[in-house]
């Protein structure tokens, strides 16, 4: 079987995101002066063969704190795992 | 006889050939290690250099730490062999988890390319063994992605254990805001592993060897690691 999975990597709190800040500082140019708390993160989108859906989201955490995420910065979620069928 | 050091080029290695030119200038001997090539031709020391290895995708080192190169690498390090990793080699010693800490975006934002000022703080490294502690050192940096950052206890475990190797200073050996180009923490420069064995800084000593075209504070940090891993301790 095979399982389209997508996995969200943020930023750590507390941890300081130069990305968010440059996003935040730009949006009051656009008009938008009432926005606070900007973070960047990732988002993943894979497909995985695995003989059960369990098994496919234990195999995508493995993988998203492996090499998807640096958990020394990250925290890493499998958002969603959904079955593709075959064409 | 002179010492060994291989430099690991990966796909977008990009200061290989500097570091290689300045173990030679230095006096000791480069040989070239691929990143597929699992063998480290008997050196007696390892060098990761800078550059974008895998175009920095995903994260800066993500990548290259899974290149079959570093397999030996790690076993060259847990036996003892000085490794040192500068800029996208650092990234790669963190992604790999031989260093604590990670290199995030630098707090300006901006790729940063200028000379800096930096304090040697221990000389329990293959590279400051021959240096005292308080020089100051002129070096370049040039990288975008060179914020140095740990969890406190992280922090303070490095403090402690005296494993912070170079702060950005001032002319004066001042550590202050002003003179942290990129926002590390505590301006965190470069630090080691508990044995010392294992360096990763962002600053390039490598480009600071030739009078001719910068400044020479890379000099005595190469001299030190050619003299060092000679030394019968290993």
């Amino acid at each position: 079987m095979r399982f389209s999975v997508e996995v969200l990597v943020t930023l750590k709190p507390g941890l300081a995101d130069p990305q968010g800040k440059a996003v935040e500082g730009a949006l009051p140019a656009l008009g938008w002066t009432n926005v606070a708390g900007v973070r960047v993160g990732k988002h993943v989108r894979l497909e995985v063969e695995s003989g059960d859906e369990a098994s496919a989201r234990a195999q995508v955490e493995e993988m998203a704190t492996r090499l998807l995420s640096n958990p020394v910065i990250e925290d890493s979620r499998v958002l969603e795992v959904r079955e593709v069928q075959h064409t | 006889m002179s010492a060994r050091i291989g430099v690991v080029t990966f796909p977008g290695s990009l200061d290989d050939r500097d570091a290689l030119r300045a173990v030679e200038l230095m006096g000791g001997e480069g040989v070239l290690l691929w990143h597929a090539d699992a063998d480290l031709h008997g050196v007696d020391g390892v060098i990761l250099p800078g550059g974008f290895s895998y175009g920095d995708y995903l994260r800066c080192g993500a990548i290259a730490r899974f290149a079959p190169v570093m397999e030996e690498i790690r076993s060259f390090a847990a036996a003892g062999g000085p490794v040192v990793g500068i800029c996208n080699g650092f990234q790669i010693l963190c992604e790999s988890g031989l260093l604590p800490g990670a290199l995030i975006r630098n707090r300006s934002l901006r790729f940063v390319c200028r000379v800096v000022r930096l304090r040697v703080e221990t000389a329990q490294t293959p590279i400051t063994a021959d240096v005292e502690p308080g020089e100051i050192l002129d070096i370049p940096i040039k990288h975008g992605e060179g914020q140095f950052v740990a969890s406190e206890d992280d922090l303070d475990r490095l403090e402690a254990e005296g494993r912070v190797v170079f702060r950005y200073c001032g002319p004066d050996g001042e550590v202050s805001d002003e003179h942290n180009p990129n926002g590390a923490l505590r301006a965190i420069a470069g630090i080691r592993n508990e044995p010392g064995n294992v360096v990763g800084l962002m600053p390039h000593p490598e480009h600071a060897v030739d009078p001719d075209v910068g400044p020479t504070g890379g000099q005595a940090l190469f001299a030190s690691l050619l003299t060092h891993v000679m030394a019968p301790a290993r």
